[in-house]
């Protein structure tokens, strides 16, 4: 099981970059926390999600 | 300011001592903070914690005063063009002028990033742009690990004010706002709603140095 953004994912395996491309974001605008830690960027396209991680992408939006 | 009565040092930290009691005035007056973004957001956080009795504030934002800015950030018709850090410690020195109040009219950018909040350890994002919220989080949250940050994403128009609430959403990450609503043509920043995200950042940013991390 793998939780991102609190949906389950009944997968052993998921490739970041596979995910966040999916997902349409603009990588200029999110942060990655992984198991409670922000994921650095460079870390993206080598990381992939195993059972039992947690997930959250923050999709900043503009305002302030 | 003309006709203004001199208050001394002690008389302030009295009054806050009355209002908070010693203990959280002895943190929050030894505590520092850094307000990165001085506009609907920044300024309003500002000046919360200048009132409560932080005793060292940061402020960061390389914009001067606009009158389009006067819809929600805590400016005044006598402060259009000057720097948004000069406009605020002018207003901060009148709320109690015994605070430390650092400044930076400099454009938060990756490269002057960890050189810029070196000193800061509890630090409010209150930019406009998204991406360099994002920068800024990412920067500072993965190549320090002493770094707290309450961040600001999601509070324009005028939605619910119950949508805009306050996440944890890393060990060293929360994110007020109601995570969605971009500021855009037709759906302004405007007063309540961005003041609204403000006192949660401000009050989460009390929380923290008041030794309340939440879940």
């Amino acid at each position: 099981m793998i939780c991102i953004n609190g949906e389950r994912f009944d997968k052993t395996e998921i490739n970041l970059n596979d995910y966040l491309n999916g997902q349409k974001l603009n990588v200029k605008r999110i942060a990655v926390e992984l198991n409670g830690d922000i994921l650095p960027k460079s870390e993206y396209d080598k990381t992939v999600l195993k059972d039992g991680d947690t997930v959250e992408i923050v999709n900043f939006v503009g305002g302030g | 300011m003309n006709g203004t009565k001199a208050v001394s040092k002690q008389e302030i930290d009295n009054a806050l001592i009355t209002r908070h009691t010693p203990e959280v005035y002895n943190a929050l007056k030894n505590a520092r903070v850094a307000v990165a973004g001085l506009g609907g957001l920044g300024s309003n956080i500002a000046l919360m914690l200048a009132r409560a009795g932080v005793g060292t504030l940061h402020l960061i934002d390389f914009d001067r005063v606009d009158l389009t800015n006067l819809n929600r950030q805590q400016y005044y018709i006598p402060q259009l063009e000057m720097y948004k850090t000069e406009a605020l410690e002018e207003q901060i020195m009148q709320i109690n002028p015994y605070i430390s109040v650092i400044l930076d009219a400099k454009r938060v950018d990756e490269e002057n990033c960890l050189e810029l909040f070196k000193d800061d350890v509890y630090i409010c994002e209150a930019f406009d742009n998204p991406e360099a919220k994002a920068m800024l989080v990412n920067i500072l949250l993965s190549e320090r690990n002493d770094t707290f940050i309450v961040s600001g994403s999601g509070m324009a128009g005028f939605e619910k004010s119950n949508s805009i609430v306050t996440r944890r959403v890393a060990k060293r990450l929360y994110i007020c706002g109601d995570g969605v609503t971009e500021g855009h043509f037709g759906n302004g920043l405007m007063s309540p709603r961005v003041t609204i995200c403000a006192a949660h950042q401000a009050n989460t940013m009390l929380r923290l140095l008041l030794g309340k991390y939440d879940t």
